[in-house]
């Protein structure tokens, strides 16, 4: 790529201090994102996901962060507090799991919409009330003019996630953060909301950085997925590329945990053995390695780095390297 | 292993309807309907899958087969004996043959009792095993489900999800239960810890024969163990037939809604079909619409014109193209409107797991 991406994370480590001592739950994680992309992060509970998505804009309290996240020019983990507030909810977007956890039950969604353009643009109160109608509409709420005084519980599941979906996009940001957007709502609500985020950054150029455990989701959204496992990226690719030939068993061993409607009845899941390791400790070795049908002794002794396979491929598997003795 | 088999299902409800009134100080009484004239049937060794958005009544027909409400009207009947008007010791012999797997193994194992002391309440509580017996008999069902004998002295928080939804059904299938009602059994479960579950459910049906009602909103997972499929919708069954037939022939605007709207695995399928998109979210179960109650969001009844039957006449499940039931006044012209899909396939480049 020869323009530099909009966002940029270079071996970012998350540690959090607790009374049983420090525990490292994201380490060495990197990945890019050009402007207008979008990029999953997927990867089960426990992976280090949502940590990583919280940490680009340091959420986390007790939590120390090491490495680097480039966003429009400055490494957003340098930044003092008071600048990383204009960064938060401006530039980058955010939408969460459950909307009636993070919209104020005791404020109209009128408000919370058209704070962040009062804060991050400088509009006037008249004027960003304007801007979070046409908002509203936008993200598909009827009669928005009439709802800005509405309260979050007035509204279903699905449309707070309609408003969350406004309220990221209030200060026009070059950035939205996803984190699991349609896990608690129906597959009927969930196809609407992901048209919704689909449409919304045709229409604004907004990057997304979708972080989901649905694999169907990621195929469906994601122009490139990062698979995490116990706190690393294990595997990056194209969307299309990592799902026809991943390199890491890891993956493969996910997409085949899946009951496909194209595979017969009551034929046997292959399901990976065990369960992911909680919380991830580091080692020299490889993290998969106690669940890996194709373990040989070496991933033992050495933890596997992400080595490049073909062009914007690469996993972190010695057993698919080159020399590897998976075929 | 249908309907049309000749004599009574083991497990046949009929009509079933649960009705919950509720009264406001001002306000005139009202009634939900979350459930309406349900009836299927249940053979050994069948798994009824039923799917369907929150709000559709799946688990309330559940909970009231497993007399945890009380149904409003109906019959629900346990090989021939009469569920609903069971009481004192007969209702205590069919709680022994209808067990439930709840969603959250969390919430429904006591954190205060050991994994054997939970696994050996339903024997206690049925007087299946003497108390000298309880361990010996504790022991056999955590190898069935896969779990190491240390596992019995152990309290709930020291196992995964995956684990405890293990225990969930070894207690469950203490008792030697004819009928397993899994209620989202899978939902709150990692996608590989999952298929290890649903595998396990697949094993234990396969030993014990025991009848499934297997609830739940992935239909993938809902089509893998199911013989047959019930998709509900407003409290009602608008679909039902054999899994295969509902999925590949589905009759029902919302079944097709239903199945487009599930993402799958599978970035060429993804993104080379046009998927039909409900509009708006299921409506109130205490003001449900007139007609077909589907209709507010159907897009069959758009294509259509808006046809006044959908608004004014209730359709009745009537036998469908594909040899199943739907109840559609126009389920013969649903297919003809649907777009067409890509035919999903495993990449032949992709490796398999531990092949």
């Amino acid at each position: 790529m020869t323009t530099s991406p909009l966002l940029e994370v270079d071996g970012l480590g998350v540690t959090f201090s607790t009374p049983r001592g420090e525990i490292r739950v994201v380490d060495d994680v990197s990945f890019d994102i050009a402007a207008g992309e979008c990029v999953g992060l997927i990867g089960e509970s426990g992976s280090g996901k949502s940590v990583t998505a919280l940490s680009l804009v340091r959420l986390l309290s007790r939590a120390s962060y090491e490495g680097r996240v480039r966003f429009d020019g400055r490494d957003l983990l340098d930044l003092a507090e008071a600048e990383l507030k204009q960064v938060r909810g401006g530039r980058i977007g955010f939408v969460f799991q459950d909307p009636m956890a993070c919209l104020n039950p005791a404020l109209t969604i009128g408000f919370q919409v058209a704070e962040p353009a009062r804060l991050h643009l400088g509009m006037s109160k008249k004027e960003s009330l304007d801007h979070a109608a046409e908002l509203l509409d936008r993200v598909g709420i009827a009669r928005a003019r009439d709802r800005l005084r509405d309260h979050p519980h007035q509204l279903s599941g699905g449309m707070r996630q309609r408003v969350m979906i406004a309220i990221a996009l209030a200060a026009r940001p070059g950035l939205i953060i996803a984190d699991e957007p349609t896990t608690a709502l129906d597959v009927t609500i969930q196809a609407q909301i992901l048209d919704l985020i689909r449409e919304v950054s045709t229409q604004t150029d907004a990057a997304v950085l979708m972080i989901t455990h649905d694999l169907g989701i990621a195929a469906g959204l994601c122009d490139r997925v990062n698979v995490m496992y116990a706190g690393q990226i294990v595997e990056r690719a194209g969307t299309s590329e990592l799902f026809a030939a991943p390199e890491m068993p890891y993956t493969w061993g996910l997409l085949d945990s899946l009951p496909r409607m194209d595979d017969p009845r009551g034929t046997r899941l292959r399901s990976i053995p065990g369960s992911p390791p909680t919380p991830p400790a580091v080692s020299d070795r490889c993290r998969f390695l106690p669940r890996c049908p194709y373990s040989r002794d070496r991933c033992g002794e050495t933890a596997p780095v992400l080595t490049e396979r073909v062009d914007g491929h690469t996993a972190r598997c010695l057993g698919t390297e080159p020399m590897g003795w998976i075929a | 292993m249908s309907d049309n088999e000749i004599g009574t299902p083991l497990l046949d409800v009929s009509n079933l309807s649960v009705h919950f009134g509720s009264s406001g100080l001002l306000r005139r009484r009202s009634v939900l309907r979350a459930v309406h004239e349900v009836s299927f049937g249940l053979n050994p060794g069948e798994t009824l899958g039923i799917v369907g958005e929150s709000g559709s009544g799946k688990s309330t027909t559940a909970r009231a087969i497993a007399r945890l409400v009380d149904a409003s009207a109906g019959s629900i009947t346990l090989d021939g004996a009469d569920l609903l008007a069971a009481r004192g010791s007969r209702l205590r012999r069919m709680r022994r043959d209808i067990q439930m797997v709840f969603q959250d193994p969390y919430s429904s194992l006591n954190p205060r009792r050991t994994i054997a002391a939970s696994i050996a309440q339903p024997l206690l509580n049925h007087g299946l095993v003497s108390p000298r017996e309880t361990d010996a008999v504790v022991a056999e069902l955590l190898e069935q489900v896969g779990l190491p004998q240390s596992a019995a002295g152990r309290y709930p928080h020291e196992f995964s999800g995956g684990q405890r939804q293990r225990v969930g059904i070894a207690r469950a299938m203490a008792t030697g239960p004819r009928v397993l009602i899994c209620d989202e059994p899978v939902s709150a479960l990692d996608i590989s810890i999952q298929a290890q579950v649903v595998n396990l459910l697949g094993d234990l049906q396969e030993r014990t024969d025991v009848a499934m009602l297997f609830i739940a909103h992935d239909l993938s997972v809902v089509r893998h163990v199911s013989h047959r499929v019930a998709v509900m919708y407003l409290g009602s069954i608008v679909e039902i037939g054999p899994s295969e037939e509902v999925y590949t022939n589905a009759a029902h605007p919302y079944t097709m809604a239903l199945l487009d709207s599930a993402p799958e695995p599978d970035p060429a399928h993804e993104r080379g079909r046009e998927r039909i998109v409900v509009r708006g979210e299921i409506p109130s179960a205490v003001n449900p619409p007139s007609g077909c109650a589907f209709h507010t969001r159907c897009w069959l009844y758009e294509r259509l014109g808006e046809p006044e039957e959908c608004r004014t006449l209730s359709p009745a499940l009537t036998e469908s193209t594909g040899g199943h039931q739907a109840s559609c006044h126009f389920s013969h012209e649903a297919a003809n409107h649907r777009p067409a899909r890509a035919a999903l396939a495993v990449p032949t480049t992709r490796r398999r797991f531990g092949a």
